[in-house]
């Protein structure tokens, strides 16, 4: 049984979408799509979208985007959460067999809601609100226990976020389009010690969508189906006391299960594109040893080794990745959708030339608490 | 941005009465009113839970001895913010630390009272230092300072 995206439309991402409700960017990019595919609301079987309420300020949050992306008096749900959970729940109910057709739709707006008083809601009111702890405090930690302990360096880790905008440049959806330096990085201010401004990423708005089929409806869509192949879960423990600060263990455990599934061996040798969900510079550098790119504690060492560039041997974020364009709750199903350009040879200027097996990785939470990997193939 | 036609304006402000638990009951009222950090101890792996919980998640069994962890420890990772936020309870620059309190076997998240990250360390020592009166609040440990 197989699950094909035939599909994907993504919107320009930007800093404050003021002319755009949710509902109209849902409605940009699952319009779009039907008319890519030849296709109306008719031949949709389901919808999942994918938001959260905290951050789109009403609770049941789709609702908001309910006309957008064709719901109504519809099979629809939703995931409370990264756009890339969106996507494992869309391919469960085409792979259930009850729909041939399911449209996935993830979009948030940074800029309606202060995101640093939305983050410190993620934190129980108990042991850890009242700290005032948020997104860009726990960065900080984790980024310190990790480079202290491994010995990473702030270069190093700069270095993540040199290669993730200068991709952007050739992705004509990314938020954040100005190349910078090393030194550009280190000289930006202080945010959380170690972590200095453009070591974070910036608050982006925008929406995508795509649609999932079974094989035989895949086979009239398109040409170049994009199977599901492998994909694990995997949570940590959620006070920041009781997780590991220094290596990303749901995430290993996550990527184990996934490349079993999909008969992943040697991930450099066996992926040929790598999208991943990095929220802070050194991020990626935990994300590329917890994914088996490299050894424990190496990630400095691999970013230097240029691997992980456009020309590498395993390209990470052509994209531009969450540095250039963080859309909050849609930054896993926009990995998504950029390993289906690529596996499709849709990716233009980002494309990495016969890309045929992609990683995609998403998460929610606090620093990769929630993780779930996905590994894609063309035909 | 409120004169800006395009926007409109909200906020949700709904209170809540959260269960606290027996666990963060005990807990807050230990450090409110004796100044004392409680912790829980697994029944199956031994190890000490600060602060305490219901559920030791490796063994997936519930914790019901209760043990006096020290109100010093070490300081396992720290980070320095200069960002500000309205939710904030020190001025920043101020720190935040994971520390592993003397007795205990999982760390505890809180503030450090110290603004220059070149003058904390992971390995150092560290101390509570509790608020004047009690307020059932995690903040009645207002704070660890080194030593």
């Amino acid at each position: 049984m197989k699950v094909a995206i035939v599909g994907v439309a993504q919107t320009k991402y930007e800093s404050n979408k003021i002319d755009q409700t949710y509902m109209e960017l849902t409605f940009e990019v699952v319009k779009k799509l039907h008319n890519q595919l030849g296709i109306t609301n008719d031949d949709v079987g389901s919808v999942i979208t994918g938001s959260n309420d905290f951050t789109d300020g009403r609770t049941i949050a789709n609702m908001a985007v309910q006309d957008g992306v064709g719901s109504v008096r519809k099979s629809e749900s939703r995931v409370s959460g990264d756009g890339a959970f969106a996507y494992v729940y869309a391919a469960m109910r085409v792979l259930s067999q009850e729909y041939d057709t399911v449209l996935v739709v993830s979009h948030s707006k940074c800029s309606e809601g202060d995101q640093c008083l939305i983050n410190n809601s993620i934190f129980d009111p108990f042991y850890q609100r009242h700290l005032g702890l948020d997104q860009i405090s726990s960065a900080g930690l984790m980024a310190n226990m990790y480079m202290s302990k491994y010995g990473i360096t702030e270069e190093q880790a700069a270095k993540v976020v040199v290669k993730n905008r200068k991709n952007a440049f050739n992705n004509p959806y990314a938020h954040i389009q100005k190349e910078i330096t090393v030194d550009d990085v280190l000289k930006s201010p202080m945010l959380a010690y170690p972590l200095k401004e453009l070591d974070l990423p910036p608050y982006s708005d925008g929406a995508v969508a795509m649609l999932l089929a079974n094989e035989e409806t895949a086979k009239k869509l398109t040409d170049t189906p994009v199977w599901l192949r492998g994909y694990a879960n995997c949570t940590d423990a959620y006070y920041l006391g009781n997780r590991n600060m220094t290596d990303l263990i749901a995430l290993e455990l996550a990527a184990k299960e996934a490349y079993k599934m999909a008969g992943i061996s040697d991930p450099i040798k066996d992926i040929d594109v790598a999208e991943v969900s990095e929220n802070f510079s050194a991020h990626e550098l935990m994300i590329y040893e917890a994914l088996g790119f490299c050894g424990k504690g190496e990630g400095g060492k691999f970013i230097d080794s240029g691997e992980t560039q456009m020309g590498g041997k395993i390209p990470v974020n052509p994209s531009g990745g969450v540095l250039s364009s963080n859309v909050a709750m849609a930054n896993g199903l926009i990995r998504v959708a950029e390993v289906a350009e690529q596996l499709t040879g849709k990716a233009g200027k980002r494309q990495i030339p016969d890309a045929k097996t992609g990683l995609a990785y998403g998460m929610n939470g606090i620093c990769s608490q929630g993780n779930c990997v996905l590994i894609f193939g063309g035909d | 941005m409120s004169d800006d036609k395009r926007v409109f304006e909200g906020r949700i402000k709904v209170p809540y009465k959260h269960t606290a638990g027996a666990y963060v009951e005990k807990f807050l009222t230990e450090i409110g009113q004796n100044r004392k950090i409680m912790g829980v101890k697994c029944p199956k792996c031994k190890k000490v839970f600060v602060p305490p919980k219901m559920v030791c998640f490796e063994c997936f069994e519930k914790m019901e001895e209760w043990v006096e962890v020290g109100n010093q420890g070490t300081l396992k990772g720290f980070t320095v913010v200069t960002h500000k936020t309205d939710v904030m309870p020190l001025k920043p620059p101020f720190a935040y630390g994971i520390i592993r309190l003397d007795g205990a076997d999982t760390d505890i998240v809180h503030l450090i009272k110290e603004s220059d990250p070149n003058k904390l360390k992971a390995g150092m020592r560290v101390e509570a230092s509790f608020y004047a009166k009690p307020r059932k609040r995690i903040l009645d440990i207002e704070y660890f300072k080194p030593i």
